[in-house]
């Protein structure tokens, strides 16, 4: 019945990004065309990378706050050095990009796996913390595109069948989440430590060490992010990505990933962040203002929110509609 | 098919009556067209097999679900539960199968929280609340601090204050699923008290239980369930409980415990002075291959904290671990599953089963290893796994990829058994290992346990049942109050000799 959940709830989304794909170019001919959309997906690459990231986190009853300050700190990093170091190859850049981001998530995952410290306060700490690093690290002066070199500026926009490499990046990272999520031994660990951290305890999985390496995973994939960030962006500055990390819990959130821990898929993470990526992308389309553009952002992400918890109850999940119903008893008797 | 009509040999009208009353599920129909009465003054057992739809129609009856058709008659009136506390204004309460209560309250606020008696400013009133609570418990023969958090208590524990929770509320309708489940003789005997007590008061008892000596000791009537249909009902004087089984699953089943005698082996497991700050102290015993050891005692006794400390759950505080000989230390459960022990838990919500994860995700869980191959899972072996075992014991359920959080409380605890059985250990240590089962399955238990014992394995088996206990055991150490009291040989089991040994009534 899972399988059919997820699939139910997938195909809710995917029915919900194509009606909307109807709609916008209804009103702007030309939106739906298949151009068009490659530029979406390509926009939306970043968010679907970082959420990918936080989903992992979530998955195990976390949170990643400090995704978005990874991706500045990390990003600012590898620019300052593609300035300093013009020859040094892209390989290597992106290569020290992943392994800070690592570093990062790592810094994350042991507060909170040695020293059992609730994920929010740890990665609240951290966002600051990050972000403050990346201030120290360039004296809150920026890199700018002259200062980069081509490779690391072109690389992520070369065109293969249409899509940018950005765009192909993310669908290798969904690919290789989507193994590991479904197909691993660690995979399976993150879905049993978030459904039942006890129970997982008692099977001899490492709960604690489960964790840390949801965060690894996500620091990871920021640091990646940091590279592609920057290079697409063609600007390092310490506010870079600043809020996105709530950019990523929404599209968990919209894409059916329980924050309770346990319940979620990859494609759920990747339908949320695409239906966040078509929202963003067709508002200016139909010319319509910044600041109503944020407001129906945010009314749209409520009331999916709501569906998808609504819907969460209506199907399958009678178990936890239960034990709301019994704590009602415990609460009202 | 055995039908006697209710009116026949009952004169009174129902306190409460359910007619024609349906509920699904996505997929499974769990009640289908149901009538139950319940009188005052008259205890009435709810039988059938796991996942028949017992616990479903207390969870309507207690206003957490509705039904899809038919309606609730209290008094003859037709009534609607919309929601909890309706069921409990019109004096209906439950001892639900599984337990929600509060791990970071205090006994006592668990068990009035919400109705909670006041000050006459409206405050609470503490001092009434804890003197309410103690007076509960004792009732019960419990001696909890009612101040103690519920975390700090045994899983028995928990279950006497759910039980002292039901009964704080004043109703006249008061429904016990399986509340004997972890209950140990003397705690049932206390728990029977109480129910004779509630019909001489003529509140009217719904109870459940898969024991039949239980069933025959309290109830008066009974109603027979078998896939969400109501199958049979009447009084239960006069009525064999081979006629009940047969009701129950269409046929008739033998239990007599498939006990094989095997010759034992070496010592593989030999527990030294085993001691726990607060738990246990000075436990010795040696483990025997192809052994059947039994661990019987009171709730509270210390039998789980043992096995949990042997798991690597806890760690005790001195003593040491030989296995085959050789020194073993435990410190995580990790490390037990490498050397070849593992614990089936007996709270299965807790730290059995994953209720989001397919059943077959379950059952593979701790043997992830052997179906996976270079690191990559393997969902074919990991269903054939799943599928084996689901057999074995009879497990209902829709299909091996539904959440375990969907099936019935008894097929929830055949997916832990399997999941550990699955593990092919070397000593399997058995907590309450047919808490909550049907009688058909319980048979299926028994027997795969001794199947296992003559292909060599060592089995510790904690239980509370004393037939389980007399009937599968090698040996049985009793506890009492975390202390052993003594270790009997299968030639000495008496239920007499392991009662008073557990009590401390000489
Ligand atoms: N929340 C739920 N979601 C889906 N199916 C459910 C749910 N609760 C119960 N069921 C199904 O309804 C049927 C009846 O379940 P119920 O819990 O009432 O059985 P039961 O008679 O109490 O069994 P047991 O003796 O094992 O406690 C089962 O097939 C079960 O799988
Ligand atoms: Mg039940």
């Amino acid at each position: 019945m899972i399988k059919q959940l997820f699939k139910f709830r997938e195909m809710l989304l995917v029915v919900i990004i194509a009606m909307l794909l109807a709609v916008f170019s209804a009103r702007s001919p030309g939106f739906a065309k298949p151009g068009n959309l490659a530029n979406i997906f390509n926009d939306t690459s970043i968010l679907i990378i970082l959420a990918l990231g936080q989903m992992t986190v979530i998955l195990t009853k976390s949170i990643d706050l400090s995704v978005a300050a990874n991706v500045a700190f990390t990003g600012m990093a590898i620019g300052m050095l593609n300035a300093a170091y013009p020859a040094m190859p892209l390989a290597l850049i992106i290569l020290i990009a992943l392994g800070t981001g690592a570093v990062l998530g790592a810094i994350n995952g042991l507060f909170v796996w040695k020293l059992n410290i609730p994920s929010i306060v740890v990665t609240l700490g951290t966002l600051t913390i990050y972000r403050g690093m990346a201030f120290v690290l360039s004296g809150g002066a920026w890199v700018n595109a002259h200062q980069m070199t081509a490779p690391f500026l072109q690389t992520p926009r070369q065109l293969f069948f249409g899509l940018p490499l950005l765009g192909w990046t993310a669908i290798v990272i969904v690919a290789i989440m989507y193994v590991v999520m479904s197909r691993t031994f660690l995979g399976r660990a993150i879905y049993a430590s978030g459904g039942n951290p006890t129970a997982a305890v008692y099977a001899g999985i490492d709960v604690g060490r489960t964790r840390f390496y949801a965060f690894v995973i996500s620091g990871t994939l920021a640091g990646l992010c940091g590279y592609l960030w920057v290079s697409r962006y063609a600007v390092a500055y310490v506010d870079i990505a600043a809020g996105f990390e709530l950019d990523t819990v929404a599209a968990c959130v919209i894409g059916g990933i329980s924050t309770l821990g346990g319940i979620g898929s990859v494609a759920g993470a990747v339908l949320g962040s695409l239906f966040l990526g078509v929202i963003k992308n067709a508002l200016p389309v139909i010319n319509i203002s910044p600041f109503s553009q944020m407001a129906i952002s945010g009314s749209v992400i409520i009331a999916a929110v709501i569906f998808n918890a609504r819907q969460e109850r209506r199907r399958g999940r009678i178990i936890l509609r239960d034990r709301g119903a019994s704590e009602q008893i415990e609460v009202t008797a | 098919m055995n039908k006697i009509a209710l009116s026949e040999p009952l004169s009174e009208t129902p306190l409460l009556e359910m007619r024609g009353i349906s509920k699904s599920f996505p997929g499974v129909k769990a009640l289908n067209d149901v009538n139950i009465a319940l009188f005052p003054g008259m205890v009435t057992a709810l039988i059938g097999e796991n996942g028949a739809g017992k616990s479903t129609l207390v969870k309507i009856l207690t206003g957490i679900y509705q039904s899809d058709e038919g309606e609730i008659h209290v008094d003859g009136e037709p009534v609607a539960f919309a929601n909890a506390q309706d069921a409990i204004d019109f004096g209906v309460t439950a001892i639900h199968q599984e337990t929600v209560l509060f791990d970071e309250l205090s006994v006592a606020e668990n068990i009035f929280l919400g109705h909670a008696p006041k000050t006459r400013l409206g405050f609470v009133n503490w001092k009434a609340v804890n003197a309410r609570a103690l007076a509960l418990l004792h009732s019960l023969e419990s001696n909890i601090d009612p101040r103690t958090r519920l975390k700090d208590l045994s899983i028995a524990q928990r279950h006497l204050v759910a039980i002292a929770r039901a009964l704080s509320v004043d109703a006249r309708i008061v429904i016990m699923d399986e509340p004997t489940a972890a209950l140990s003789r003397k705690e049932v005997d206390d728990l029977f008290q109480i129910v004779k007590r509630l019909k001489a008061q003529g509140k009217a008892v719904l109870f459940i239980s898969h024991k039949f000596d239980e069933v025959y000791e309290i109830a008066d009537h009974y109603a027979v369930f078998r896939d969400g249909k109501a199958v049979g009902s009447g009084v239960l004087a006069g009525v064999g409980q081979d006629e009940i089984v047969k009701l129950m699953v269409g046929r008739s089943i033998e239990h007599a415990f498939p006990k094989v005698e095997i010759p034992l082996g070496e010592t593989v497991l030999s527990v030294d002075n085993y001691s726990h700050p607060t738990e246990f102290r000075h436990i010795s015993f040696a483990l025997k291959k192809g052994e059947i050891f039994g661990i019987y005692g009171l709730v509270g006794a210390g039998r789980s904290e043992i096995c949990q400390s042997l798991f690597g759950v806890t760690r005790p505080s001195s003593g040491s671990l030989k296995l085959n000989g050789k020194e073993l230390v435990i410190h995580s459960p990790a490390d037990a599953i490498k050397a070849g022990i593992v614990y089936v838990p007996e709270e299965r919500g807790r730290h059995g089963a994953v209720l989001q994860l397919p059943i077959y995700q379950n059952i593979s869980l701790p043997s992830l290893t052997r179906t996976s191959r270079s690191g990559f899972l393997r969902a074919a072996e990991e269903f054939a796994l799943a599928r084996k075992y689901a057999e074995r014991f009879d497990l209902r359920a829709a299909a091996l990829s539904i959440p375990v959080g969907n099936l019935s409380g008894g097929n929830q605890q055949k997916v832990v058994i399997g999941k550990w059985l699955a593990t092919h250990p070397k000593i399997l240590i058995l907590d309450e290992p047919t808490k909550g089962i049907d009688i058909g399955s319980k048979a299926a238990v028994h027997a795969f346990i001794s199947e296992l014992a003559g292909e060599g394995l060592s089995i510790i088996m904690v239980s509370s049942e004393l037939p389980e206990i007399l009937g599968m055991s090698d040996r049985v150490l009793v506890m009492r109050e975390g202390l052993s009291a003594g270790v009997y040989e299968r030639d000495h089991l008496s239920a007499e000799t392991l009662v008073r040994a557990a009590t401390g009534n000489a």
